[in-house]
C-alpha cells in the first residue's frame, strides 16, 4: 500500500461509521458510569468503557495508518482466523468450568469457598452454559458462517470494517455475560440469563451479523444460494425472534441493571422453554447442520447425499422444532393441551432430525475408507452419530409418562451433553480442524496423530459421562417414586443425592478428559500455525487469483 | 415441484420472508392463547403479591442463581405430592417476574417450603450446608447473614413489578421501605401498617437471628417462608370442573 492511499482522509465510509459509533458507545458508557447509583450496573459501566475505548484508540492508529482498505479481489479471513482463536479459547474455558462445577458436585467441601460467592453453583454454572454454548459455539458459528458464505458466494465479507465489529461486539457481549453471572447479574431466564442492556447490546450485533451475511449473500457471482447458507439464515433470523421476545422486561431504572419480566408464571415458563428449546434448535442444532453441509462435503470431496433431502430437512426442521417447547413443562401448571401439542411435535422431530443425520452420513458414500485414514473425517461422522443418538432420545424423553421420570433429574443433563460434546463440540472441533491449514496456507494440519489422541480421548470422556447421567438420573428418579411395601416414601430426598456420588464422579472426569482433548488440539493448532508454509503460498500471494470456487 | 424450490433459493428475501412465517406459526398457536384463555389459571383465594421484604428475598433468590438446582414445581404426582405436598397451580406464579419453576433438583423443590422447618435450621443451613445435612452438596452462603440488604431501589421495584402487571397500590409502593423495615421488626405488633397492607397472615419477625441488622438472609428467609403458603387449600376444590384443564 503506498503512502497516499494510507492517508486517512479517503479512509473508508464504513471504517469511519464504525468509528464514529465506538466513540459515541464509549461516551454513553462514560455518563452511566458515572451517574449510576447501583454498584453492579457501574461495575458493567467501567466494562464498557474499557472495551468502547481500547476500540476507539485502536481504530484510531488504524485509520491513521490506513488499515481497514479492503480489497474486494480477496476473500476477509483475518475475522475468521480471529474467530478459530477465540472458539478455542472459549472452548477450554467454557470446559474448564464444567469440570469445576461438577468437582463441587463431587467433593463440596473441597470446591466451594464460604468466602467467594462468586465462586458458588449457582453463579458458576450459568457462566458454563453460556461460554460453551454462546461463547465456544457462538465464535465457532460466526467463524464458519463467515468462511462458508465468502466461499460458497465466491464474495469477499460486506461490510469492510464491521465484520470485526461483529467479532469484537461479540467477545464483549460475552466478556459482560460472564463477568455478570459472577456478581450476580442475571435474569434468571435459562440460557438467557444477562440482564437487559447486555440483551440490547447483543440485539445491536446480531443484526449487523445478519447484514453481513446477506450483504455477503447480495454479493455472490453464483446464482443459487448454498445449503449451508439456508441454515446459517434460519439460525440467525430465529435466534433474533427468540431473543427480542423472550428478552422482554422492563428494567428497575435506566441506570439499573436489575429488570423484571414483561410475562409471569405459566405464560413466562412458555415463553422461556419455546425460546430455550429453540435455542437448542437453532443456535445448537441449525447453526451446526450447516457446518455438516459445507465441511463434510468438502473434507470427504463428495457432494451432499440428497438435494431434495436437504429441502425437505431444512423447512420440515425449522416449521417443527419451534413447537416442542412446552416438552419442558410436562406435568406442571401448564394447561395439559399445550403440553400433549409440545410432545406431539417432539416426536415427530425425530423424522427430519433423522432425515438431516442420514444426508450426512450417506454423503461419505464411496469415501467411507477416509474414516479409517483421516481422524477428522471420523470426528465429524462421530458427531453426526452423536446428533442422531441425541435426536432420537429426546422424543423418547418428550413422552409424558418418559419424562414423569426422567424429568428434574440427571438424564437430562445426560441428554444436553450427548448433544452438546457428541454433536456441537465435534462437529465444530472437525471443521476447525480443515480450516486451520486452509486459513493459514499450511498443506496439513502439525500432527494427525495428536488429532487422534484428542479424538479417543474425548470420545472416552463423553461416553463415561453420559453413561454416568443416565444412572444416576435413572437410579435418582426410581428413587424419589420408591414407596416401601407399608405404603410410605422409600427415601428422603438427600438418600438420592448422597447415591449419586460416584456418577458424580465420573462424571467429573469424564468432562476432564474432554477439556483435555480440547488442550491437545489447541496445542495441535498453534503448532500447525506456526509450522512455514508451502513454497506455493507465497506465488498465491504475489498475484494468483485469491477467489477460487469451493466447489 | 422440486424446481419451484428454486425462487427460495435465488432470493434471500424470499428465504428470510420464508423462515419467518415458518417458524412463526408453532410459537403463536402455542403461546398466544395463554394470554386470554381464562382456563389458563385457576381463580383461588389468598395469593397476594410479595412484600417488600420478600421480594428483595426473591431478588437474592434470583441473583444466586437457586433456580438451578431448586425446582419450584410440584408435579401431581403421587410421590411428588406427599414428599412435597399439594400439587402446584398456575395462580400460585401469577405474579412471579420471572417465574422460578426451575428445570432441574439437584436439591429438593421448594414450592411449599415455607414454613417446614424454623428460621434458625434456614439460617444454619444457608451459611454451611453440611452442618444440618452432612451428605447435602449445596454451597455455603454464609456472607448473606454478613451483607446489609441494600434496599436502596425498593419502591423503584415494586412500581416497576407494577408496570408489568404486579396489582401493587399506590400505598404498598410508597410506603415500600418503611414495611420492609417493619417485617423484621419483632415489635410491630399484630396492628401494624405492614399486616394492613399485605394481610393479617404476614410473618413478621427477625429472620436471621441477629435483630441488630437487617441483611440479606433475612430477606431471604422471608421469602422461603412465604413460599406455597399463600393458598388456602380449604377453600379450592380441585375436582371442580373449571379447575381441570
Amino acid at each position: 500500500m503506498t503512502q497516499a492511499a494510507a492517508r486517512s482522509d479517503d479512509a473508508p465510509f464504513d471504517a469511519l461509521a464504525l468509528y464514529t459509533f465506538t466513540g459515541i458507545a464509549a461516551l454513553l458508557a462514560l455518563l452511566a458510569t458515572a451517574f449510576t447509583k447501583d454498584p453492579a450496573f457501574r461495575f458493567h459501566g467501567y466494562v464498557m468503557l474499557v472495551g468502547f475505548l481500547i476500540a476507539f484508540l485502536t481504530m484510531t492508529v488504524g485509520l491513521g495508518s490506513g488499515r481497514f482498505r479492503s480489497d474486494p479481489t480477496r476473500y476477509a479471513d483475518g475475522v475468521i482466523r480471529a474467530g478459530v482463536i477465540a472458539t478455542m479459547f472459549w472452548a477450554v474455558a467454557g470446559l474448564l468450568a464444567g469440570v469445576v462445577i461438577a468437582a463441587q458436585l463431587s467433593w463440596p467441601t473441597i470446591f466451594y469457598f464460604p468466602d467467594l460467592p462468586w465462586l458458588n453453583f449457582g453463579r458458576l454454572r450459568p457462566l458454563h452454559t453460556s461460554a460453551v454454548i454462546f461463547a465456544f459455539g457462538g465464535n465457532a458459528l460466526i467463524a464458519t458462517s463467515f468462511y462458508v458464505v465468502q466461499r460458497t458466494c465466491k464474495a469477499r465479507l460486506a461490510g469492510g470494517a464491521w465484520p470485526w465489529f461483529v467479532f469484537w461486539g461479540y467477545q464483549l457481549f460475552i466478556v459482560l455475560a460472564a463477568t455478570g453471572y459472577l456478581a450476580g447479574i442475571t435474569q434468571s431466564r435459562e440460557y438467557a440469563e444477562p440482564e437487559w442492556y447486555v440483551d440490547i447490546w447483543l440485539t445491536i450485533v446480531w443484526v449487523a451479523y445478519l447484514l453481513v451475511f446477506l450483504g455477503t449473500i447480495w454479493k455472490r457471482k453464483e446464482p443459487h444460494i448454498y445449503v449451508a447458507n439456508w441454515f446459517y439464515l434460519a439460525f440467525i433470523v430465529t435466534i433474533a425472534i427468540l431473543h427480542l421476545v423472550n428478552n422482554a422486561a422492563v428494567p428497575v431504572g435506566l441506570l439499573e441493571a436489575k429488570s423484571y419480566s414483561a410475562f409471569a408464571g405459566v405464560q413466562d415458563a412458555l415463553i422461556q422453554w419455546w425460546y430455550g428449546h429453540n435455542a437448542v434448535g437453532f443456535f445448537l442444532t441449525a447453526g451446526f447442520l450447516a457446518m455438516m453441509y459445507y465441511f463434510v462435503p468438502k473434507r470427504v470431496e463428495r457432494p451432499v447425499y440428497s438435494y431434495r433431502l436437504s429441502i425437505v430437512h431444512f423447512w420440515s426442521l425449522i416449521f417443527i422444532y419451534i413447537w416442542a417447547g412446552p416438552h419442558h413443562l410436562h406435568y406442571t401448571a401448564l394447561p395439559q393441551w399445550t403440553q400433549t401439542l409440545g410432545m406431539t411435535f417432539s416426536i415427530m422431530l425425530w423424522m427430519p432430525s433423522w432425515g438431516g443425520m442420514i444426508n450426512g452420513l450417506m454423503t461419505l458414500s464411496g469415501a467411507w475408507d477416509k474414516l479409517r485414514t483421516d481422524p477428522v473425517v471420523r470426528m465429524m461422522v462421530v458427531a453426526i452419530a452423536f446428533y442422531g443418538m441425541a435426536t432420537f432420545e429426546g422424543p423418547l424423553m418428550s413422552i409424558r409418562a418418559v419424562n414423569s421420570l426422567s424429568h428434574y433429574t440427571d438424564w437430562g443433563i445426560g441428554h444436553v451433553h450427548s448433544g452438546a460434546l457428541g454433536w456441537v463440540g465435534f462437529i465444530s472441533f472437525g471443521a476447525i480442524y480443515c480450516m486451520v491449514p486452509w486459513l493459514w496456507k499450511k498443506d496439513r494440519l502439525y500432527s494427525n496423530q495428536l488429532v487422534e489422541w484428542h479424538f479417543w480421548i474425548a470420545t472416552t470422556g463423553i461416553l463415561l459421562y453420559i453413561a454416568a447421567m443416565w444412572v444416576s438420573g435413572i437410579m435418582e428418579g426410581l428413587m424419589w417414586r420408591e414407596y416401601t411395601p407399608q405404603g410410605y416414601l422409600a427415601n428422603a430426598f438427600v438418600e438420592t443425592v448422597a447415591a449419586k456420588h460416584v456418577e458424580n464422579i465420573v462424571r467429573t472426569v469424564g468432562g476432564l478428559m474432554y477439556l483435555a482433548g480440547a488442550v491437545i488440539m489447541s496445542f495441535n493448532l498453534w503448532r500447525t500455525i506456526r509450522m512455514p508454509s508451502p513454497a506455493n503460498a507465497g506465488a498465491q500471494a504475489a498475484g494468483v487469483p485469491a477467489l477460487m470456487a469451493a466447489e | 415441484m422440486w424446481k419451484r424450490h428454486e425462487k427460495f433459493e435465488r432470493h434471500s428475501l424470499i428465504l428470510v420472508l420464508g423462515i419467518i412465517i415458518v417458524v412463526s406459526i408453532g410459537g403463536l398457536v402455542e403461546i398466544s392463547p395463554l394470554f386470554y384463555l381464562e382456563s389458563t389459571i385457576e381463580k383461588v383465594e389468598g395469593v397476594r403479591p410479595y412484600t417488600p421484604l420478600e421480594q428483595a428475598g426473591r431478588d437474592i433468590y434470583v441473583r444466586e442463581g437457586c433456580y438451578v438446582c431448586h425446582s419450584q414445581m410440584i408435579r401431581p404426582l403421587r410421590d411428588e405430592v406427599e414428599r412435597y405436598g399439594h400439587y402446584s397451580l398456575a395462580a400460585e406464579s401469577m405474579y412471579d417476574h420471572p417465574f422460578q419453576w426451575g428445570s432441574k433438583r439437584t436439591g429438593p423443590d421448594l414450592a411449599r417450603v415455607g414454613g417446614k422447618y424454623s428460621d434458625s435450621w434456614h439460617h444454619d443451613h444457608l451459611t454451611d450446608p453440611r452442618s444440618v445435612v452432612p451428605e447435602s452438596n449445596m454451597p455455603p452462603y454464609k456472607f448473606l447473614a454478613e451483607t446489609d440488604l441494600d434496599y436502596r431501589a425498593i419502591e423503584q421495584r415494586l412500581s416497576t413489578l407494577t408496570a408489568v402487571g404486579v396489582p401493587y397500590t399506590k400505598a404498598q409502593i410508597a410506603n415500600a421501605a418503611a414495611d420492609l423495615e417493619q417485617q423484621v421488626d419483632p415489635y410491630a405488633g399484630e396492628t401494624s401498617a405492614l399486616k394492613k397492607r399485605y394481610g393479617a397472615k404476614v410473618q413478621q419477625r427477625d429472620f436471621d437471628g441477629d435483630p441488630q441488622r437487617l441483611t440479606e438472609m433475612d430477606a431471604l428467609i422471608a421469602y422461603l417462608q412465604v413460599l406455597g403458603t399463600m393458598v388456602d387449600f380449604r377453600t379450592y376444590k380441585a375436582e371442580d370442573p373449571e379447575n381441570l384443564r
